[in-house]
């Protein structure tokens, strides 16, 4: 392993997309970002998962120090990898934030399928909101509605920009907006103002689902995928007018805080990563889930096993841990 | 008769011991699961509480398990559970149910209704027997809320994650089986004793303290909150209650019943932010909000069930208190469909927050601990 460079690795699991994160500790904050990989889910977590592996150790020059987890998949990630750290997004987005800019105070993160905003004072967080009851407003929808006017999502922001009248749009609901949008465009609006309404629709459902009552300061970081958007950008910049501003590697920031929770708790207490290794690529991975019957509380367990060895499970209200089979414990 | 009843934590110890002193069967329905929810989310309106739906499948469960009769709690005020009582007899009818469905309300000085009402409610009894049925069934509902309140305090000490629950749920079947005072009051020192084994010795790291306010069922019943103090507890923080069933057994029903029920120092806690009784718990959400506050717990969490009205209220409310007192509050919402992946996500970055927030205050102001 000599001469390859020592690094920390950061996998953000999410709905739509997992990320993986090189970090190398001997540069500066900002920029310790050696090597990024985004991929799709595509509903498969264990596959998505070996395959940035791969990646990484085809490249043949990392030496990975320790692991961190995190994205709607972090259990079941940070299981497969035996990963040091295993932590919700939106610490290790604010985490990766601070670490760009101390004075950050606002946090907008639109990923796949949920939207969060995160609310920082003098370097701390204080408050946070996720997306509850409709995943309106997110990076899901925007996608799916520009391949329904097929144009390329890269394209989708810029083409917003060139519209100078914006058409209203309902934002209330995504099937609504979907249905008013259909109509708009019967009437004959033009497309950029279509797209642009769309945009502005979003940042409009954003701040009244997430900022009811809260005070959004400057600096403000817009991050995740849909960060990309520079309609997405100019809207939210009108609406709370302030500047919105891009972090570098906007669309890993969960993978890059991760990382570097990973990194500061190992260094803390001064023990090595329990990273089972690259070796992990020639395992086979199974997961089941079932319904245990041991007792009436019906509990909904998810068990992950390597290879035919048990490795955790989740789900099981009175603790119980531990390779019961499906047969056992129905 | 045999009769059936909502749940509503683990008060069912109590309800059947009392429900023996009145010479009925208590039917007890099984500990609300998955099946009851859908069961009763079938016959529900899709627009109502998830305590209506909940509460419906409870009764449909106890009515397979061959109850004749069904006890529900009914009610006054701005809150809608007062009329959920009338609907669901309704919807059983409807079913083609037989079974005889008795409201349970507070009669606010309608004496002439009350005894109606009375007549209803007592089976063959005789009177040292009713006396000793209140008695074993108060003493038990004291004595649960005692022992819950006591794994709180264990929880985020627990060596082994889960001893503490599973400690919690022996303790409650067998005061659901003691029969006298004495051996209730032994269950409740055999406990004190057996959760102080579970605690870590080393335990010395802070325990943050976060208050639990919000809609009283969701708050009791684990299964509909998605076992919201285990999860806390595992997360390593102490939850302050401040709903308790025999303090609402005693404000909302026998000093309601006596005229006697006033919100004085409710609204005097809330002065500023609220008030007016605004149905439900929605008042005391926010007076025990400022209370906890002002207490100094490291943050609130708000809990109630989706288009719950007098929730939305104080949830509109607590914002600002959040910024008066300085103390992090998470507003908390579920219904038949919550996901538990995004409830976890949400506690663990609160309980980071406060943490994080915890080890700053404490630099800043040289503390041993917040």
């Amino acid at each position: 392993m000599s001469g390859r460079k020592k690094v920390y690795l950061g996998v953000d699991v999410g709905s739509v997309s997992t990320n993986f994160v090189l970090l190398d500790p001997s540069q500066p904050k900002a920029y310790g970002v050696v090597w990024k990989k985004y991929l799709r889910t595509n509903g498969a977590p264990v596959e998505t998962l070996k395959q940035g592996l791969k990646a990484i150790e085809q490249e043949r020059k990392w030496d990975i120090q320790g692991v961190g987890t995190t994205g709607s998949g972090r259990a079941l990630a940070g299981a497969m990898l035996n990963a040091d750290v295993i932590k919700n997004e939106i610490t290790a987005h604010a985490a990766a934030a601070l670490n760009q800019n101390p004075q950050v105070a606002t946090i907008i993160e639109i990923g796949g399928q949920d939207s969060k905003l995160i609310i920082l004072r003098e370097g701390v967080v204080v408050d946070f909101a996720m997306n509850t009851v409709c995943a309106a407003g997110t990076g899901s929808f925007l996608d799916q509605q520009a391949s329904r006017l097929n144009i390329p999502i890269e394209e989708f922001g810029s083409l917003a920009l060139e519209s100078t009248s914006p058409v209203r749009i309902a934002g209330r609901c995504t099937v609504f907006a979907e249905s008013d949008m259909i109509h708009k465009q019967q009437l004959g609006h033009k497309m950029p103002d279509i797209v642009a309404g769309l945009c502005a629709s979003m940042v409009r459902n954003y701040l009244s689902n997430l900022a009811k009552g809260k005070e959004l300061r400057s600096p403000v970081f817009f991050q995740g995928g849909v960060a990309a958007n520079v309609g997405m950008q100019r809207f939210f910049a009108d609406t709370l007018e302030l500047p919105i501003l891009i972090p570098r590697h906007y669309d890993v920031m969960g993978a890059i805080g991760i990382a570097q929770i990973a990194r500061e708790t190992l260094e803390s207490q001064g023990k090595p990563s329990g990273f089972f290794g690259l070796d992990i690529l020639h395992s086979e991975f199974e997961n089941e889930g079932y319904v245990c019957q041991l007792c009436p509380n019906q509990c909904e367990i998810v068990e992950i096993w390597r290879d035919g060895v048990f490795l955790a499970s989740w789900g099981s209200r009175c603790g119980r841990q531990g390779g019961y089979s499906k047969s056992e414990a129905t | 008769m045999k009769v059936t009843f909502p749940h509503l934590g683990n008060a069912y110890i109590a309800i059947e011991a009392l429900l023996q002193g009145l010479g009925h069967e208590p039917i007890t329905p099984p500990l609300s699961t998955k099946r009851t929810i859908e069961w009763g989310s079938r016959y529900s309106p899709e627009d109502i509480c998830l305590p209506f739906k909940t509460i419906l499948g409870n009764m449909l469960e106890g009515i397979e398990l061959g109850a004749d009769s069904v006890y529900m709690l009914g009610g006054w005020g701005p809150c809608r559970l007062g009329y959920y009582a009338e609907i669901q007899r309704i919807i059983l009818h409807d079913l083609g149910k037989k079974v005889k469905f008795v409201t349970l309300e507070v009669p606010r000085g309608n004496w002439r209704m009350a005894r109606e009402r009375l007549r209803h409610i007592f089976g063959p009894t005789r009177t040292r027997h009713f006396l000793r049925g209140c008695q074993l069934s108060w003493a038990k509902l004291r004595a649960v809320e005692q022992l819950e309140q006591r794994s709180l305090q264990a929880r985020p000490l627990e060596k082994d994650h889960g001893s503490t629950s599973r400690l919690l749920e022996t303790q409650l079947q067998k005061l659901r089986m003691a029969q006298n005072m004495k051996t209730i009051s032994r269950i409740k020192a055999e406990t004190d004793e057996a959760l102080q084994d579970l605690a870590a010795a080393t335990a010395s790291h802070a325990v943050l303290r976060v208050g639990l306010v919000g809609e009283i069922y969701t708050v009791v019943e684990s299964f509909v909150n998605l076992r919201l103090e285990e999860r806390l507890g595992r997360l390593g923080v102490e939850v302050i209650r401040t709903i308790s069933l025999t303090e609402w057994v005693e404000e909302h029903i026998f000093k309601n019943a006596l005229g006697l029920y006033n919100q004085y120092e409710l609204l005097r806690s809330s002065r500023g932010y609220l008030h007016s009784f605004v149905g439900g718990h929605g008042l005391e959400s926010i007076a025990r909000s400022v209370e906890m506050a002002n207490a100094e717990l490291d943050g609130i969490i708000h809990i109630f069930p989706l288009s719950c009205m007098p929730e939305i209220i104080a949830q509109g409310i607590l914002p600002q208190l959040s910024a008066d007192k300085k103390v992090p509050i998470l507003s908390l919402v579920v219904d038949e469909h919550a996901g538990e992946t995004g409830f976890q996500t949400r506690l663990e970055a609160f309980v980071d927050l406060l943490q994080r927030r915890c080890t700053y205050v404490r630099k800043e102001k040289s503390l041993s601990r917040c």
